[in-house]
């Protein structure tokens, strides 16, 4: 593991960098913040300051705490619904390997529907049509994420599931659940973890638009995407401030890709 | 020739279902609105009588698929309906909004194309040196920032610290090119840095692939001078893949405007359909995901036919 690390590019120490103190604010965020996530503590828009270090926001809140808070807010909003994206795709995507037939084209055509309308267009038509909360945003973005999902794990699971041990587990009488649990996922995993990293950006993108729009992670929950949204306004004079929460995101794309650049260049077997 | 025509048909057939089937799927979306649109529009104090008067009205009594054949029908005649938020025509709407979507979507495209493809075959060209990693993690940062982080930085820089460019890209009915071009310079700008980094990324993929290939190698070993092994002997076969990274990112454009007409406050087809998802208005919504959803397949099938016709393989190859 250390010797892995070692081989690393200095992109993907920055990247595995990032990404350990965006976790360790996210978790011990409580501990971390000033003040509350909610909680008014001085007038609307104040400058950076000794007693609020990034000034307040538009309701008079730290901006500090909230970015903070956002942290665990956001990421974790956008873990779930990876989480649920790869659970729902990559189950669906072995069931198409391994039973194949009309059960594959099924839900292929389905999935190259889905696929055939941009994903922010479809979220917001879902959002239009469910209403605009946090449970039907990470369902609906879950749902979009998992047919691309779907198409990889359908493609790997398929090159598994002619292999001869698999046929050798059906021939034992071995029940679909088995198939798919024992014998193939643990042969498409290395790429479905790369695939990981780079679905979470998508996500955490998605889900940072849509809030940024109005339509996503509604107040009072911190969110970076709709703290873009309400201090905007500070930016036409002058004020960087409504960057932090935008260059927050950014950042940790910016880390998961290295991340994941990294890790896809070494599967690849190309080495430079 | 037979065979390459039989080919492109047979996309073009493929388009049009593909068309159809997502007509089928956003009328179906708002099928599975819960509730009913009628008591939705004129709110809980309706009487029964005008909440059936409207439902007659909309059609709501008619079976789903006749509805959606009226729908189908009243979209190719050019008929959307109505607002459910104000009672407009919707196809009026649209009119209005869809002439400044394709404009900043043309402008960011005529400076995008020609940047994006130098420098990806640039860094083909010199791949692994210090300009293309340099190139690359450049690329790879700007696809990992959100549209609007982009927008802000810029805006942030040239119109708030110095002030070139206004911040709001609104140009009125009146204004000449030139002022248009300068009021839509930001948003633009904003989409030529996003797509930029896709497309350079991808067509650097694509000649890196083919300059591996045996029958490059074989030219050079000729003895031919590089810019002859480029110009006629990669291009022709790079033709496919840049067309279809072109067409790709073109079609990306589409979601993009979106954020960036929102942040730029500029009155495209999608402001009004932001603003229409939060007021509810559905068939507001219905109509401007189909028009978006058109050009995207349009895009994709553009792409899939010139890749063909391109093709230098399928050019020669009989029946």
């Amino acid at each position: 593991m250390w010797r892995l690390l070692r081989t690393a590019p200095p992109t993907a120490i920055f990247g595995m960098l990032v990404i350990v103190i965006y976790a360790i604010v996210a978790i011990f965020a409580d501990g971390l913040a000033p003040f509350g996530e909610t909680e008014v503590v001085g007038f609307e828009y104040e400058p950076w300051g000794d007693d609020f270090l990034l000034g307040t926001d538009n309701l008079g809140r730290d901006m500090l705490s909230r970015i903070i808070y956002g942290a665990r807010n956001t990421i974790g909003i956008a873990l779930a619904t990876t989480f649920i994206a790869f659970s729902v795709g990559v189950f669906f995507g072995m069931l198409a390997a391994i039973l194949g037939r009309w059960v594959d084209q099924i839900l292929s055509r389905l999935v190259d529907v889905m696929m055939a309308i941009p994903a922010l267009l479809f979220s917001l038509l879902l959002l239009t049509v469910f209403g605009t909360s946090i449970l039907t945003m990470v369902l609906v973005i879950a749902a979009i994420e998992s047919t691309r999902v779907f198409r990889l794990a359908r493609a790997t699971a398929m090159n598994v599931v002619v292999m001869d041990f698999v046929e050798a587990a059906k021939l034992r009488g071995e029940g679909l659940m088995w198939l798919a649990s024992r014998e193939i996922l643990p042969n498409i995993v290395p790429p479905l973890v790369a695939e990981f990293g780079l679905r979470f950006c998508f996500v955490f993108l998605a889900i940072s638009a849509l809030s940024f729009l109005g339509l996503g992670i509604q107040p009072p929950t911190a969110d970076w995407g709709s703290m873009v949204r309400d201090n905007a306004g500070l930016i036409t004079f002058g004020d960087i401030t409504p960057l932090l929460p935008a260059g927050s995101i950014a950042l940790l794309t910016v880390a998961v890709n290295f991340l994941v650049d990294w890790m896809l260049h070494r599967s690849s077997g190309l080495r430079t | 020739m037979i065979h390459l025509t039989r080919m492109i048909l047979q996309r073009l057939a493929l388009g049009v279902l593909t068309l159809f089937v997502v007509s089928v799927v956003i009328f179906g979306a708002v099928e599975l609105l819960p509730g009913d649109i009628a008591q939705e529009i004129l709110g809980q104090s309706a009487t029964e009588q005008t909440v059936a008067a409207l439902r007659e009205e909309l059609g709501l009594n008619d079976p789903a698929h006749v509805r959606y054949l009226n729908w189908l029908g009243g979209v190719l005649s050019g008929d959307f309906g109505r607002s459910l938020a104000n009672g407009r025509e919707i196809s009026s709407l649209l009119a209005s909004r869809f002439g400044y979507t394709l404009f900043l979507a043309a402008y960011a495209a005529a400076i995008a194309v020609p940047l994006a493809i130098t420098l990806g075959v640039l860094a083909a060209l010199y791949c692994n040196s210090i300009f293309d990693r340099l190139i690359n993690i450049l690329s790879l940062s700007a696809i990992s920032f959100p549209e609007f982080f982009v927008a802000y930085i810029l805006l942030y820089l040239l119109s708030a610290e110095h002030a070139i460019f206004p911040s709001i890209a609104d140009y009125g009915s009146q204004a000449s090119l030139g002022e248009m071009l300068y009021r839509t310079f930001l948003p633009a700008i904003t989409l030529v840095l996003v797509i930029t980094a896709h497309m350079m990324r991808m067509t650097r993929a694509a000649i890196v692939n083919l300059l591996a290939q045996p029958y490059i190698e074989m030219a050079r070993l000729k003895g031919l001078s590089p810019a002859r092994v480029i110009l006629r002997h990669a291009l022709p076969n790079a033709l496919a893949p840049i067309i279809n990274v072109v067409a790709l990112n073109l079609a990306y454009l589409v979601t993009g405007v979106v954020i960036v007409e929102v942040v730029f406050v500029y009155p495209g087809l999608g402001q009004l359909m932001v603003d229409s998802v939060a007021t509810r208005d559905i068939t507001v919504v219905q109509a401007c995901c189909l028009v978006f959803a058109s050009i995207y397949i349009l895009l994709n099938l553009t792409a899939d036919v010139l890749s063909i016709a391109t093709n230098p393989r399928l050019l020669h190859r009989g029946r």
